[in-house]
């Protein structure tokens, strides 16, 4: 027999494992703080936004919607939706206004009417467009703006918790309601929509996305089995609906037959031509489940695609939708949760290669991955360098700050699917917060050397539960500024004053042969070397909509060397050196 | 008389039962990565997976080289890096969770002992110090596996196949009955929803604690009874931790995000250390201690 004769160890041997040990063990807290740090940019950011709510005249706040006492266990987690702000120039005096929903029974949504000096005053009771949260008719989710007629004046689509609402613009600042005339009158418990020209008729169209089922009233709940079914790959929720414009007025459910009843809890969706083939696709950001890209074959059908998004199953909140790394290309940023030790999904920055490799990338990692509970996000050029920002709006509920419902949402959150589908099998969260008291986040985009998150440094602080977002140049200045709706909480408006030595340049496109909105109409803009790309936007980031005009910034230079315009319609339209730091406004040419 | 299909299914029960435990308990934790990332994207890449397996092994391979003079089998360093694959969910573009929890896990291994035996099993121990240590950068609740119970239910039919046959199923069913039982009992004081307070067991998290952590035969005490206190010790632990989670104790919000794993890493290592106290000349070890699974 033979026996193997081994020596024993050295000591110092054991020493050296056991300082190794401990050496990782450092490390591993030493890489835990450095990863937690915010990251401000230690160059100084170039613009600052200042919180001038009070000063301009807006007092908004949103109220959440009661519900059905069958789900009062977690009444502040379904009623955390609601609060949405969307831009248009609803009276064509040149001045974006705002318009802001309300989610409570009896409450006001509010339209804010620029004034044109710096001030705003809320004209929806006089409009039409206030009281429009009634029992039996639902509360507001969001809203949308586009020239469904093409009559030159901006229309309505509400979308709620109830039935779909879409007013008609008279002028003169008088809003009809036409849902029923239009054959829109569908009870649906919506989150998201957007106006988008999907078959290039010169018609909007509407897609509407669906959250929770459309049988569910929640005021009068005949089931608590209304909650996802999965918090992965959930497919139980509202059917996502297509509207065809069918002209006079008139709308026509085309979901079925052009396959984009999409039932994956969508909360947020954005159209645009990701693939390059002149046709506007469908990107949906989907709650409990993979984001899903709907490519347009043609106008004659929707293609659900495999682009890289579907195994990818988080939480999907806002489809937000940019060129970021000046490539003359539309990128989607949608965001999602990171909560310190319970989950960190991390939000998505998908970096477009269709046309050449058929998929998105994923880009985001850091503070673009890392934005707390976010919702709404916009990307737009704050500092008007010529690269777009970030700005994130985040938090759930925030109720006492001593007690966070994460630990009992955790319980149920490895459940097997149907026990969580039904509501009373929640923990109740009674006062607790889950996520609360977040920051927003304004990252700065410094190219190939990533993106800085500057918060702090530019004034944006507040804690309230954002949730939607838009970047509008409110003041007609050449600068981009913020809106932001809060759940359950004031409205907030941060005026952006940006240093001075950068140029800017913008576009109002109105359409002829496209729909007068022209909303889906592209402008790639090449000036000092670079290549930016926008969309003119009928719905985009969760519950918002960005002003239809399109801002770039220029950086030093002020020569542009050319705007291409690719219309709805397929026009291509070159504009040659179009002057800086001005507007833009242009029709679309008749050939 | 017997069927070929019962002939053939007593053989391989049989066969089974003669197999180093270490080769099922791989078999079964490698069934749940193929299943949980064909059906599910669980890894979230396989870079992590990678980092995992690959700094466990070389970590295995050098410290039993290094320590004791020769190499160590590599399988419980590859149990253990799957265990962290599939457990740990880093922040985005994070890889050194799974580079300094693989090599935490072996390294405790040869560290962390008592009269020469270790007391913490080695993904056990990682997971509980990346959570206390490192929340900012990691969280282990960001899959769940589809909530399916068709995936559900193939993973618990061969775990329970596989830790009966390693002689565990004592232990497993001893922390299920008694989570269930307190689970009661919570649910009475709490005047919660009793399926939230059961519900955890279906989680992932819990797959791989039920077949793969508290089952572990090298940080297990030594009697089948012994086994079963600690069993109903731990689930005893997590109870105390999650009734403070439910009633928001402020000063052990660091454990709820994983309170049966940090019920094992507190009650496992100190039963552990009595057991080895008590016989101190091993002379009592059972069959399966030669064993060993992360």
């Amino acid at each position: 027999m033979v026996h193997a004769v081994i020596s024993p160890p050295r000591p110092w041997r054991r020493a050296a494992v056991a300082a190794s040990f401990l050496a990782a063990i450092v490390l591993v807290i030493v890489l835990n703080r450095r990863g937690q740090r915010a990251g401000g940019d230690p160059a100084l950011p170039k613009f600052h936004l200042t919180d001038v709510t009070a000063q301009v005249g807006i007092n908004f706040v949103h109220h959440g919607p009661t519900l059905d006492p069958k789900v009062d266990n977690i009444a502040p987690l379904i009623g955390s939706l609601g609060a949405s702000v969307s831009v248009a120039d609803v009276n064509n005096d040149g001045w974006p206004d705002l318009y802001f929903t309300n989610s409570r029974f009896g409450y006001p949504n509010a339209l804010y009417l620029n004034r044109g000096n710096g001030t705003f005053e809320d004209v929806a009771s006089a409009a039409g467009l206030a009281d429009v949260n009634r029992p039996g008719e639902g509360v507001s989710m969001g809203a949308v703006w586009g020239d469904y007629d093409n009559d030159g004046l901006e229309d309505l689509l509400i979308y709620k918790w109830g039935y779909l609402q879409l007013f008609k613009n008279m002028g003169n600042l008088h809003f009809v309601d036409v849902t029923a005339s239009a054959g829109l009158r569908q009870w649906m418990n919506a989150n998201g929509a957007v106006w988008v020209d999907y078959d290039r008729d010169g018609l909007l169209d509407l897609y509407v996305a669906g959250y929770y089922r459309p049988d569910i009233d929640f005021w009068h709940l005949k089931t608590t089995r209304i909650m996802e079914n999965s918090f992965e790959f959930a497919t139980n929720g509202g059917k996502n609906r297509l509207f065809h414009n069918l002209g006079g007025g008139r709308f026509e459910d085309v979901t079925d037959r052009m396959g984009v009843g999409s039932t994956r809890w969508t909360l947020a969706v954005a159209a645009a031509d990701f693939n390059g083939d002149g046709w506007p696709d469908l990107f949906l950001a989907n709650d409990y489940g993979p984001e899903e890209l709907y490519l347009n074959d043609h106008g004659r059908r929707f293609i659900l695609s495999r682009v890289g998004l579907e195994s990818d199953s988080k939480s999907g909140m806002s489809a937000t939708l940019g060129d970021v790394l000046n490539r003359g290309r539309v990128d989607a940023f949608v965001t999602n949760i990171s909560e310190r030790g319970y989950l960190f999904h991390g939000n998505n920055l998908r970096l477009n290669f269709l046309p050449e490799l058929g998929r998105f990338q994923q880009a985001a990692e850091g503070v673009v991955a890392d934005a707390g509970w976010a919702w709404g996000a916009q990307l737009g050029d704050l500092d008007n360098d010529g690269r777009n920002e970030l700005f994130i709006v985040n938090g759930y509920v925030s109720g006492d700050r001593e007690r966070s419902y994460w630990y009992a949402a955790s319980k149920i959150a490895g459940a097997y699917g149907p026990v969580f589908e039904d509501a009373r099998a929640w923990p109740a969260i009674g006062t607790a917060s889950l996520s609360g008291y977040e920051r927003s986040r304004v990252l700065v985009n410094r190219g190939l050397a990533g993106w800085s998150d500057v918060a702090s440094q530019v004034g944006v602080t507040d804690e309230y539960d954002g949730r939607a977002v838009v970047l509008v140049d409110l003041f007609n200045r050449g600068v981009l500024d913020v809106a932001i709706a809060n759940q359950k909480q004031p409205a907030l408006v941060y005026k952006n004053r940006v240093a001075p030595g950068n140029h800017w340049i913008a576009f109002k496109l109105t359409g002829t042969r496209s729909n007068r909105s022209a909303i889906g109409a592209e402008v790639l803009l090449v000036a000092g070397g670079m290549r930016q790309l926008e969309v003119v936007d009928g719905g985009s980031g969760f519950a918002s909509q960005n002003d239809r005009r399109l801002h770039f910034g220029l950086g030093q230079t002020t020569r542009v060397d050319s705007a291409v315009i690719r219309w709805p319609s397929g026009t291509v339209q070159t504009v040659a050196r179009p002057a800086a730091d001005q507007l833009h406004v242009i029709t679309e040419p008749s050939r | 008389m017997s069927s070929p299909s019962l002939v053939a299914s007593r053989a391989l029960w049989s066969w089974l039962g003669r197999l180093d435990p270490r080769y099922p308990v791989s078999f079964l934790i490698t069934l749940i990565l193929v299943l949980g990332e064909a059906r599910y994207g669980i890894l979230g890449g396989y870079v992590r997976l990678i980092t995992a397996l690959g700094v466990c092994t070389a970590t295995e391979l050098v410290l039993s080289r290094t320590v004791r003079g020769r190499f160590a089998s590599v399988q419980s360093a590859y149990i253990t890096g799957i265990s962290l694959a599939l457990l740990v969910k880093p922040r985005a573009g994070l890889l050194w969770p799974f580079a300094l929890g693989g090599f935490v896990a072996i390294a405790s291994k040869y560290v962390l002992q008592y009269r020469g035996r270790h007391l913490w099993n080695p993904s056990n121990f990682a997971i509980s110090l990346l959570v206390l240590a490192a929340p900012g950068s990691i969280a282990i609740l960001s899959r769940q596996w589809g909530n399916d119970l068709a995936t559900n239910a193939v993973i618990w039919c061969f775990g329970l196949l596989i830790v009966s046959r390693v002689r565990m199923l004592h232990v497993t069913l001893s922390y299920v009955a008694c989570f269930v039982a307190l689970a009661m009992v919570r649910s009475m004081i709490t005047g919660g929803p009793l399926l939230a307070d059961i519900a955890p067991l279906t989680g992932p998290m819990y797959q791989l604690f039920i077949f793969f952590m508290v089952t572990d035969p090298k940080t297990t005490v030594s009697t089948a009874r012994g086994r079963m206190i600690v069993a109903a010790a731990v689930a005893l632990a997590e109870a105390v931790i999650r009734l403070a989670g439910d009633f928001h104790v402020a000063a052990l919000g660091p454990l709820y995000p994983a309170p049966p794993i940090l019920a094992l890493a507190i009650v496992g290592p100190l039963a552990k250390a009595i057991d080895l106290y008590r016989e101190p000349d091993g002379a009592k070890r059972s069959v399966i201690d030669s064993t060993s699974t992360p």
